[in-house]
């Protein structure tokens, strides 16, 4: 009876959160995943569009629509996640040692962070237009003409290839690679002054000193930082849908796929089976991630 | 996982002042670097200004990136008149959002940090895992829960308010982990101990005790809570329309017409932008802990 004085009001106090976030996150993920289970029939018909159960996903997967949107997000994934990475810990090296101008350089890096994705996809859908030659051309393929780089001049996102979304992952880099930096140097900051000294004394060159002191303390960051990109990347859809519009088959990646399937084919058992996959693709790699830095918390606590 | 709610990037080495290397080659070459990767990230916004400028004879592809021949700031009043409803409806959704998934986060935060009960440290993972889900995951069962409130007792849940009642409940885990953060390193438990002692219960020594120091948490939250909520465009998508829905869904609107009228569509991006970047410009740093508290160590 004492304990329940104690802990009571504690657990009243955040009840309505935990209602709501009971409701909201969880309630709702399991009403989904049963929508996505149902078997449908046409109403004119009376033909099985959702055979039910299971077979909803295994159709789905088998679709050449949905290999081609999975194909796409793995593209986008692998070339935005390393672009960003790689600027994010470049731009990180370049601002950690102390730079004249710092503050500036830190703000023009991390300023499109603050823009929502809708803004700065109709900005990249002109720049990534896929229009040619000089009187036809605007965006970047215009810029190249001018610079006397016409090669360069490229069609982007719509291009037909199998390629096409390292295209779309251009916009994605430039608004989150300053983000990563900002995370990395925070990262550096953290480290002290003494271990470089130290490093210094003992006749490590810079690259060494990177290598062997730095580097491997801030690889805690990384992991953070992979786990965020990877999860933007997989729900990724404000970008794609305002650069791509609506309903593109080329940059289709599951998300904006989703949208179609509930709304042109008003098919929302099929777009269940969809989001519940991407659900399923974020917990494989949040979920252990969460498990493991709970644990290392405890274990520094204690 | 920790917050830093201090300036986490300031450049002090533990004696003090930043350290200044002399100028070498390398400093140098460091230097353009900086310069020319600031260039290319700020191209995107030249363009947009640029383009806002320029009168509608003005847009074609040749000069796409030339200085506008004559200023004009049709784009701006066009883009301006537009947006207005929708950038009013923005911010009384940021606002309101804001403030209230912060109030929750506060006391859930204090309850996590303080106050815990059996099982406090599951349930604080399970809100967690909400900060990281898609929200495609929960968007149809969602718009039907909404459109039942709606038709049975709740008329008013359309549009801005039911926007509002989104984005407070799938803000409470990131406010949740911003102040739990925040309050279990700036509230000694000793402070707590000796309200006990001298009989406060938990609320009392909440709102004497804890509240009172919160302010820079809710700095927080509040700019994490505002920025997200104004640049959402899934959920204005999924549960308002165009007319009744905010800044985001206006703006996508305005650029996908037929004839793109650039210079008030460029000039769109930056009013449908500019609450945003005023907050990022005038708070910077606390934007950034807010952006740190998101990942984790």
């Amino acid at each position: 009876m004492r304990r329940l004085r104690t802990w009571g009001p504690g657990l009243l106090l955040v009840s309505p959160s935990i209602i709501l976030v009971g409701i909201f996150v969880y309630g709702l993920i399991g009403l989904n995943i049963n929508t996505s289970l149902a078997q449908t029939r046409d109403r004119i018909t009376n033909k099985i569009t959702n055979p039910g159960g299971l077979a909803n996903y295994t159709n789905l997967l088998q679709t050449e629509r949905y290999q081609h949107a999975l194909w796409n997000l793995l593209v986008l994934t692998v070339v935005f996640m390393t672009g960003t990475m790689l600027f994010g810990l470049l731009w990180a090296v370049l601002l950690e040692r102390g730079v004249t101008g710092e503050g500036v350089f830190r703000s023009i890096y991390l300023f499109p962070m603050a823009i929502s994705f809708v803004a700065a996809g109709v900005t990249w859908r002109w720049l990534l237009s896929p229009a040619q030659g000089a009187d036809q051309a605007i965006g970047l393929n215009q810029l190249f003409l001018k610079m006397g780089m016409p090669w360069l001049q490229s069609k982007w996102w719509s291009d037909p290839g199998p390629l096409n979304m390292a295209a779309m992952a251009i916009p994605a880099i430039w608004q989150l690679a300053g983000y990563i930096m900002a995370l990395f140097l925070a990262g550096f900051r953290g480290i002290s002054e003494d271990q470089r000294e130290a490093a210094r004394v003992d006749g490590a060159t810079e690259w060494q000193l990177y290598r062997y002191v730095l580097f491997p303390q801030i690889s805690p960051v990384a992991l953070s930082a992979l786990i965020i990109l990877g999860h933007m990347s997989m729900k990724m859809f404000d970008l794609i849908y305002s650069i791509a519009g609506a309903n593109s088959y080329t940059a289709e990646v599951p998300a904006t796929y989703m949208w179609i399937q509930l709304f042109p084919q008003s098919n929302p058992t099929a777009a269940a089976a969809n989001a519940t996959i991407i659900l399923a693709i974020v917990a494989v790699v949040v979920i252990p991630y969460l498990i493991y830095t709970n644990r290392t918390e405890k274990g520094g606590r204690a | 996982m920790t917050t830093t709610l201090e300036p986490p990037l300031q450049t002090r080495t533990p004696t003090g002042r930043p350290k200044r290397r002399r100028p070498t080659p390398m400093t140098a070459l460091q230097f353009i670097l900086l310069v020319l990767f600031a260039s290319v990230v700020l191209t995107p916004l030249y363009v947009v200004l640029v383009t806002s400028f320029k009168s509608g004879m003005d847009v074609s592809p040749a000069t796409a990136w030339d200085l506008p021949h004559t200023w004009s700031t049709d784009g701006w009043v066009s883009a301006a008149t537009r947006l207005a409803p929708a950038v009013g409806r923005s911010l009384i959704l940021a606002l309101a959002a804001a403030i209230l998934s912060s109030i929750l986060g506060s006391m859930n935060g204090y309850v996590f940090a303080k106050w815990k009960f059996p099982g406090a440290d599951i349930v604080f993972t399970a809100f967690l895992f909400g900060m990281f889900i898609p929200y495609q995951a929960v968007m149809i069962p969602l718009q039907r829960l909404l459109l039942d409130l709606q038709m049975h007792g709740l008329p008013w849940l359309d549009g801005i308010p039911r926007l509002i009642l989104v984005h407070t409940i799938y803000g409470i885990p990131i406010c949740t982990l911003i102040f739990r953060n925040y309050y279990a390193t700036a509230v000694p438990n000793e402070i707590l101990e000796a309200a006990r002692v001298d009989g406060a219960g938990m609320l009392r020594t909440y709102a004497s005790i804890v509240l009172p120091v919160s302010i820079p948490g809710f700095v927080v939250t509040l700019i994490w809570q505002f920025t997200s909520a104004w640049n959402d465009f899934l959920f204005a998508l999924f549960l308002t329309s165009p007319r009744n829905g905010p800044v985001t869904y206006a703006l996508q609107e305005l650029a996908g017409g037929q004839n793109p009228d650039y210079p008030s569509i460029m000039a769109g991006v930056l009013v449908a932008s500019l609450p945003t970047l005023i907050v990022y410009i005038a708070l910077g740093r606390y934007f950034i802990s807010g952006l740190m508290s998101g990942s984790v160590k």
